[in-house]
């Protein structure tokens, strides 16, 4: 097993090696903003090394699994703080192994009813939903809502999985030997469309986002948000279209002053906006109906990482019983829970965005004589706002609670995912 | 005088006693120069009837017995009477000019300061009698309520009359009754020292209200004219005329009344702007867009005008505004000075410095035109930068002292006692009581401790220094925020000296507060309710404290109390420069703003101050010592009554 394991390592190289470096090197040099894009671009590498990764006669997904994870893991390394790539990075390994489980059901089922792997191509929402129960079987046990949903459309394919599930090992000895070379490419192709269609997600998170502005935004509210987001300005902007006539309050956001950026963008649309200090968050909050803010992460226990100032805010708007609304596209979601995350999951920004470097020279020589300097400059980038504090996640598959977010990450990642830094041969 | 009295007795009649005491008071008000800024007219008439039925009731009957033994009875001879006041008053004058401070009512010399008083009283009380003079009466604050030191030379008279009216005993009777309630049966004769304090008291504490409220009338009157009704001073015309109307018994309530500050200037209310403006020294000009919220703040464009101003300087008018006035006025215009202290500081001492070289105009008293030009100073000031808290507080006391001078001094001696009255109010009320607030709130600070300060507090920076100077070991964090980054200043000053200093700014507050384990704030003001006002941002560190469970001292002078309460940051506040949020220091690159600053979607709102809520507040460090935010009101009812016994 190890020598394979060491075989595939080095299959991966020669074509994906310049990509991923190169991706690695911006991701550690801080060249890509945001986490949709991070997100988008991780899910495009990822892509094009599964495209490009040889696979093995046997164990294809294993093989396709530990690769993503080894490239995973760099990523990861590279840069902690965009937790977007390891979000991605699961995405695609769980996308893999459904992949795997609903073609090893299929296969079955192909033993079975000949006819089902041809409708598969045609029908990729049959699969993905047999997909998805397989998964949901295999992987762990059956919640509640699988229950209910498998019950009525699917109890055929779920009692054929029962059967598989029980007999798994032996049936895919037969099957790999029936069509080995078809197999792979299946898995291969229906691995790649699912990212594809991932990939798609995270492109139109921000409109399905949006869409949902009418319903939370009414005629004459006050809405006030720090710094900017995408995702924000998107969801204003929706409803400004849909005629609703409201008031913004923009917090500036220092030290990055996105917030001028984001009055400028909605300026340019026609909405009234205010303009404000950071500082002046308390002072107006008591004047304002909601908080909408966007997300650097959102972690498992509903608390989220965001920019640098919303906690003040959050707490603020919950003094005053404002809700504190935070935009979030599901590739946010971050399987982890947030233990001490001020620590781990933060970002000190060069401390030229707050002082000058020359601008204390003359008194920091003082410093220089006791050993430690006097001066430190904290420039954190993101702040953890607890559970708490949120009133409502609306994010590309609706409305959620803080405490619904375990539930959605069991949707999206698989268990044996969450820890990407297992490496069993080194 | 003399001629005028006859014309009182006819009055006489009508109210017995009151009449009699009115006599004099016209004879002094007609020749008293009608103050030019009269136009509350009509609170200022209720005025007159009540001071008379205050007179008649309070005063007399008791000191009368003994003086009338002494003195030759002659009812019907007012105008002999007070001239033996008067006298005496001329030959006492050269009382020690600093004899107003309380401390000081206790030495001998007191007794005859009251006297002088006294007989100087009446005059301008008089004045309030005839219904005509009314508004004479309100500008001539002193006048109306040095009643109880008058009380002497009037009890003179009524005694007369009574002992005319009635027999001798019932009379005594009545005395002795007046004298067992108040204490202060002691009369003239007896020498004043020994009065009962409570009897001194008394009167004084009349004596001073009576001149406060007049002050803030005149004040009101100003404002009215100007427009500019910012001003601390927020007593409208009704409050002056309650202290007129108040008795020895009922006093307590009327204090209520008049201690509801009065509205402020809405700048929403258009016709009163318009008129602001015409008095306006600083023309400013309205900001394009103004923020909906705040239309009832002025809002301006800053430093256009400065350059205009500056070129003025050279052509100023002698009469408008001292030229040390408009200075500090430029200043704060430019932002050179800013804290509340430092403001404060400044105004005073361009206030000195005008009082230096003032000279009353010959036919008017010096009290009433100097209370005129300090008030056409201050809404020159208020143009400039709305004035703060502080600011307002000590101008409450100039003018009280101003309006408490007695009418013996000479224009010199009158000058010399305001100056040293305003040194002492900086050195007390300031610098000393900054030296108490470090004594206390360095007891807080322990080694290894880390203290968390917002911005930059004198009061705060003395602290920290002071227990840098003690050896202490401790770090600081120093919070900043936008626009005006006051927290470098500090940050600079700080680490020169050797402190360990981290910043940060303060969207970052969160991060770095688990790590603090105090927090030291300045005020800039701190309201009954035991709200804190301070500079903007404030309020979001306590916040953040609070949540982390760190506790949060506030480091305020006593003289910046206010009994006024206030539960959110809009009613009240001040804008700030709004292109000092869109340009962004060092940052070239971020300017979004810039071209769309006239898009009148675009509002851009620089607040000045915000409150924040006394639950945020774990202790409250002043001159008086440390309190819970709750014991705020306990402390503002004593500043008031030590204003009122003092000044």
């Amino acid at each position: 097993m190890t020598a394979l394991l060491q075989l595939t390592g080095t299959v991966i190289m020669p074509d994906t090696h310049a990509l991923v470096n190169d991706f690695l090197n911006k991701l550690k040099k801080r060249k890509i903003e945001g986490s949709k894009a991070t997100a988008k671009l991780t899910a495009e590498l990822l892509r094009s090394v599964i495209s490009q990764q040889r696979l093995p006669n046997t164990n294809q997904a294993g093989a396709l699994i530990h690769a993503i994870k080894a490239i995973g893991e760099q990523l990861t390394a590279a840069n902690h703080v965009e937790v977007a790539v390891g979000n991605i990075v699961r995405r695609v390994l769980h996308i893999i192994r459904e992949e795997d489980v609903s073609l090893t059901t299929a296969s079955i089922g192909g033993l079975s009813l000949q006819g089902l792997s041809d409708d598969e191509e045609d029908n990729p929402l049959v699969s993905a939903a047999v997909a998805a129960a397989a998964a949901r079987t295999t992987l762990r046990p059956p919640s509640l809502q699988t229950l209910l949903e498998d019950m009525p459309s699917h109890s055929a394919a779920a009692a054929a999985l029962h059967h598989s599930s029980s007999s798994a090992g032996d049936s895919e000895d037969k099957t790999k030997s029936t069509d080995k070379n078809s197999r792979s490419r299946k898995l291969k192709h229906n691995v790649i469309e699912t990212v594809n269609e991932l990939i798609q997600d995270i492109a139109t998170c921000h409109e399905q986002i949006a869409e949902q502005a009418v319903e939370h935004i009414h005629h004459n509210e006050v809405i006030l948000t720090l710094g900017s987001s995408g995702t924000v300005i998107e969801f204003l902007c929706a409803a400004k279209e849909k005629k609703r006539s409201f008031r913004v309050f923009v917090a500036e956001g220092a030290p990055r002053y996105q917030g001028h950026t984001l009055a400028k963008e909605l300026v340019a649309r026609g909405l009234q906006t205010t303009v404000i200090t950071d500082s002046a968050v308390f002072a107006m909050i008591s004047r304002v109906n909601m908080v909408i803010v966007g997300a650097h992460a959102v972690m498992a226990n509903g608390g989220v990482i965001a920019p640098v100032g919303l906690n003040m805010v959050a707490l603020a708007a919950q003094r005053h019983s404002v809700p504190f609304v935070v935009l979030a596209g599901i590739h946010k979601l971050c399987p982890l829970y947030p233990h001490n995350p001020e620590v781990l999951l933060n970002e000190l920004k060069s401390p030229s965005e707050l002082l000058d470097f020359g601008e204390l020279s003359d008194c920091m020589d003082f410093g220089i004589g006791t050993g430690s300097p006097l001066l430190h400059v904290v420039n954190p980038a993101f702040d953890y706002v607890p559970p708490k504090l949120v009133s409502l996640f609306i994010t590309d598959t609706g409305g959620h609670n803080p405490s619904y977010m375990y539930r959605l990450i069991a949707d999206y990642y698989s268990a044996d995912d969450l820890v990407l830094q297992q490496r069993p041969t080194s | 005088m003399d001629p005028r009295r006859a014309p009182r007795t006819v009055i006489d009649p009508k109210v017995r006693q009151v009449g009699f005491f009115a006599p004099p008071d016209r004879s002094q008000s007609v020749p008293l120069p009608q103050s030019s800024n009269s136009p509350s007219s009509t609170p200022l008439s209720d005025l007159s009837p009540s001071g008379n039925s205050l007179s008649p009731v309070m005063i007399p009957p008791p000191r009368h017995l003994s003086d009338l033994s002494s003195l030759p009875i002659t009812a019907g001879l007012p105008p002999t009477r007070l001239s033996p006041p008067v006298h005496r008053f001329s030959g006492e004058s050269v009382v020690p000019i600093g004899s107003y401070n309380p401390s000081e009512f206790a030495s001998p010399s007191v007794g005859d300061l009251f006297e002088d008083k006294n007989a100087r009283s009446p005059g301008p009380r008089r004045s309030r009698g005839g219904g005509g003079s009314a508004k004479i009466a309100s500008s001539l604050p002193a006048g109306g309520f040095e009643l109880p030191p008058e009380v002497k030379p009037k009890s003179l008279t009524t005694v007369s009359v009574f002992s005319n009216l009635r027999p001798n005993v019932t009379e005594k009777l009545v005395e002795k009754s007046i004298e067992s309630q108040d204490g202060s049966g002691a009369n003239s004769k007896q020498p004043l020292k020994e009065k009962t304090s409570k009897a001194e008291r008394r009167a004084l504490q009349e004596a001073q209200r009576a001149a406060k409220a007049a002050a803030k009338g005149g004040n009101g009157v100003a404002n009215i004219k100007t427009g500019k009704s910012n001003s601390v001073q927020k007593k409208d015309n009704a409050s002056v005329a309650a202290p007129s109307e108040k008795r020895l018994g009922d006093h307590k309530d009327k204090d209520r009344k008049k201690d509801v500050p009065h509205p402020r200037m809405q700048f929403d209310d258009a016709t009163r702007v318009e008129k602001a403006k015409k008095r306006a020294i600083v023309k400013q000009t309205e900001v394009r867009n103004r923020v909906e919220l705040f239309r009832h703040l002025p809002q301006y464009e800053h430093g256009t005008k400065l350059p205009h101003l500056e070129y003025n300087f050279f052509s100023l008018n002698s009469n408008s505004v001292h030229p040390s006035v408009y200075k500090v006025g430029l200043r704060y215009l430019a932002g050179d000075i800013s804290g509340g202290n430092a403001r404060c500081i400044a105004m005073l001492q361009a206030f000195q410095e005008s009082i230096m070289e003032y000279s009353a105009p010959p036919e008017r008293a010096l009290n009433r035109d100097l209370t005129a030009k300090i008030n056409s100073y201050i809404s020159y000031l208020i143009e400039c930068r709305p004035l703060s808290i502080s600011m307002g507080n000590a101008i409450k006391f100039v003018k009280t002292r101003i309006a408490n001078l007695p009418l013996t001094l000479s224009e010199s001696e009158a000058k010399a006692n305001l100056l040293s009255e305003i040194n002492h109010f900086i050195n007390e009320k300031i610098i000393l009581a900054d030296k108490v607030i470090v004594r206390h709130a360095v007891t807080k600070v322990r080694d290894g401790d880390v203290l968390l300060t917002y911005g930059s507090s004198s009061a705060v920076e003395m602290i920290l220094l002071h227990a840098h100077e003690l050896g202490k070991q401790f770090r600081v964090v120093i919070v900043d925020s936008r626009p005006k980054l006051e927290g470098r200043l500090l940050l600079r000053r700080l680490v020169a000296k050797g402190v360990s200093c981290t910043y940060v700014h303060i969207n970052a507050t969160s991060y770095i507060m688990h790590e603090v384990t105090r927090v030291f704030l300045g005020a800039s003001s701190v309201l009954a309710n035991g709200t804190v006002y301070s500079r903007v941002g404030t309020a979001c560190v306590a916040m953040v404290a609070n949540a982390c469970g760190v506790p949060v001292i506030v480091c305020c002078e006593a003289y910046k109390f206010h009994e006024r309460v206030q539960l959110d940051s809009i009613c009240c506040n001040e804008l700030g420069d709004p292109d000092a949020i869109s340009k962004v220091h060092g940052q070239k690159e971020v300017n979004h703003l810039k071209d769309i600053a006239d898009n009148e979607n675009l509002q851009i709102l620089n607040l000045t101050y915000d409150v924040t809520p006394s639950d945020y507040v774990s202790m409250i460090i002043t001159d008086y010592g440390m309190i819970p935010p709750t014991s705020v009101p306990v402390i503002v009812r004593e500043l008031r009554k030590e204003q009122i016994w003092s000044g």
